[in-house]
C-alpha cells in the first residue's frame, strides 16, 4: 500500500520569530536571528502560550515544539479532523533532548543531594518527551516516539513519518524537531571539539567560515494521506515525495570527505520521489559553515546531481538562524515548503569570498524567484549529523 | 526551624499547589488532590517542601495517608508537636 503524503499543517519557532511567516519572510529579506553568535529564540516567552502548568513540567525543548506543533496542527485542523485518533502519530527528533534539565538537576543533586532532585526531572529530560507531550495535548493515539540522530534527528522524523503514511500505520503524522541546548555544557562542548565558529559567524560555503553557530528552536509538519486530506476539505500545503537516509560509517564526526554517503542519500531521495535532477528547483543545503560540511556537501550535490548540480539555487537556512542540530532537519524542511510554496529561493547570508572548489549557485545576492518554467516547484532539503547520518528529503508545492 | 502555626502551613501548601500550576481558587483546605490537577510527581514534590521548610521527613507510606490540604497541615501540625 502507497499513498500520496501531503503538508497540510507547518509550524516553526525560529531565532527569526515564533511562526513560519517571520521564518520565511525575514530569512528572504536577508535578515539574520543570530545575536551575539547565538541563535536563541529571544521572540519566544512560553508563558505567551502555554500554561503555567506546561510550561512548568516541560523543558524548553518540548516548550519550543508544543508551540511549533500548535501552529502546524491549528493550520491542519487535526484537532477536529473526523479521524480515528488511534491512527494519528507523533514522531519527534532531537539531538540531545532535556538539556537544560539535566545540568540544573545536576548541579541540585551535587549541591544538596538527591533528596531535593525534582520528580519532574526524567519526565522533562527524556528525549522522547517532546513526541509524548504533543501526543498528549493533541490527543494522537497512533505510534509516537522520538529520533534521535544528532543534526539529521529532524529529518529522520519527518522521513519516518511520511513512510508511516504511505503505509498506511497512520493516517496523519505530526513530525519534526526541535532543541534547546544552548547551555552552558553543551556551548563548551561543541567549542572545546572546535565545531562551532569562534568568530560568531554563519557563513556556509565562504572561504572564511570557521564552524557553525549554535541555534535552538523547533519545527513541525504534519503529514497527511492526501485522499482523505482531500475529503476532509483541508487545504494542502505541499507533498513530501521522497526520502532518502544513509550512513557514511566512516567517522563519528567527520564527513566522508567525498561526500558519498550524503550523494547515496540525494539519489535515494530523487528515486523515492521518482524525479530526475533535472526536475529539482532548488536546494535546501546543510550548509553549516564548517570547513569539512560545506565542502563534502558540494562533493555530494555534484555526484548525485551531476552538471545540474551548479544551475540549481541552493542556500542554507543556517546562515540566518544557525544550527538548530536536532531541530534544524524539521526546521529546514518547513523553510524549503515555505520556499517552493513562495517560488522563491531565500539567500545565504553573510556570503562575500569565494573557496576553491566551492562553486555551486549559493544564492549569495539576495533571495531569487525560482526558475520553474511551468514545471511544479520541487525541492530538496539535506540533513547531515554526527553519527554520519544523512537525509535528504524531496518535497513539492501544491500547485 | 521554628514551629509553623496551622494557618502558617496551610498557606504554604496551597501556595505550592498553586505554583505547581494549579488555580488559586480551585485550592481549597477540604480540596482532594485526586480532584485537582495534582497528579503523584506533584505529591512527592509537595513531600520535598514540606522537608524542607519544616525539617520533617516523608515516607512514601505517610504521603500515602495524605489526600487533601488539610491532611498535610494535620500530619504537619501533628509531627511538630
Amino acid at each position: 500500500m502507497t499513498r500520496r503524503v501531503a503538508i497540510t499543517g507547518i509550524g516553526a519557532v525560529t531565532p527569526l520569530g515564533v511562526g513560519v511567516e517571520a521564518l520565511h519572510e525575514r530569512w528572504a529579506a536577508g535578515e539574520s536571528g543570530i545575536e551575539d553568535g547565538l541563535g536563541r529564540c529571544s521572540d519566544f516567552e512560553p508563558t505567551g502560550h502555554l500554561s503555567r502548568r506546561q510550561v512548568r513540567r516541560t523543558d524548553r525543548f518540548t516548550q519550543l515544539a508544543l508551540v511549533a506543533a500548535g501552529e502546524a496542527i491549528s493550520q491542519a485542523g487535526l484537532d477536529e479532523a473526523p479521524y480515528d485518533r488511534t491512527e494519528l502519530g507523533s514522531v519527534m527528533g532531537t539531538g540531545i533532548g532535556g538539556l537544560s534539565t539535566i545540568e540544573s538537576e545536576h548541579i541540585i543533586l551535587r549541591e544538596k543531594g538527591q533528596r531535593a532532585v525534582s520528580p519532574h526531572c526524567v519526565p522533562q529530560m527524556m528525549a522522547n518527551s517532546a513526541a509524548g507531550a504533543l501526543a498528549i495535548e493533541h490527543d494522537l493515539r497512533g505510534q509516537c516516539f522520538g529520533t534521535v540522530s544528532a543534526c539529521a534527528a529532524g529529518a529522520h522524523a519527518v522521513g519516518t513519518a511520511a513512510r508511516m503514511v504511505q503505509h498506511g500505520d497512520a493516517v496523519a503524522c505530526v513530525a519534526g524537531g526541535s532543541e534547546a541546548a544552548i547551555t552552558d555544557l553543551a556551548t563548551a562542548a561543541f567549542a572545546e571539539m572546535g565545531a562551532t565558529s569562534p568568530t560568531g559567524i554563519s557563513r556556509p560555503f565562504d572561504r572564511r567560515r570557521d564552524g557553525f553557530v549554535m541555534g535552538e528552536g523547533a519545527g513541525v509538519m504534519v503529514l497527511e494521506d492526501a485522499e482523505t486530506a482531500e475529503l476532509r476539505g483541508a487545504e494542502i500545503l505541499g507533498y513530501l515525495t521522497g526520502y532518502g537516509a544513509t550512513a557514511d560509517a566512516h567517522h563519528m564526526t567527520a564527513p566522508d570527505p567525498e561526500g558519498d554517503g550524503a550523494a547515496r542519500a540525494i539519489r535515494k531521495a530523487l528515486s523515492d520521489a521518482e524525479i530526475e535532477p533535472g526536475q529539482v528547483a532548488y536546494v535546501n543545503a546543510h550548509g553549516t559553515s564548517t570547513p569539512l560540511n560545506d565542502r563534502s556537501e558540494t562533493e555530494a550535490l555534484k555526484t548525485a546531481l551531476g552538471e545540474r548540480a551548479a544551475a540549481i539555487p541552493t542556500s542554507s537556512t543556517k546562515s540566518a538562524i544557525g544550527h538548530l542540530l536536532g531541530a534544524a532537519g524539521a526546521v529546514e524542511a518547513v523553510a524549503t515548503l515555505q520556499a517552493l510554496r513562495a517560488r522563491t529561493a531565500p539567500p545565504t547570508l553573510n556570503y562575500e569570498e569565494p573557496d576553491e572548489g566551492l562553486d555551486l549557485d549559493y544564492v549569495t545576492e539576495g533571495a531569487r524567484e525560482l526558475d520553474l518554467n511551468g514545471h511544479p516547484a520541487v525541492g530538496i532539503s539535506n540533513s547531515f549529523g554526527f553519527g554520519g547520518h544523512n537525509v535528504v528529503l524531496c518535497m513539492e508545492a501544491a500547485a | 526551624m521554628t514551629t509553623a502555626t496551622k494557618d502558617q502551613v496551610q498557606e504554604r501548601v496551597i501556595s505550592a499547589l498553586v505554583e505547581f500550576g494549579e488555580e488559586p481558587e480551585n485550592v481549597k483546605p477540604d480540596s482532594r488532590f485526586e480532584d485537582l490537577d495534582i497528579d503523584s510527581l506533584d505529591l512527592v514534590e509537595l513531600a520535598q517542601v514540606i522537608e524542607d521548610e519544616y525539617g520533617i521527613e516523608v515516607t512514601d507510606a505517610d504521603m500515602d495517608k495524605i489526600a487533601t490540604v488539610q491532611d498535610v497541615v494535620d500530619f504537619v501540625a501533628e509531627r511538630q508537636s
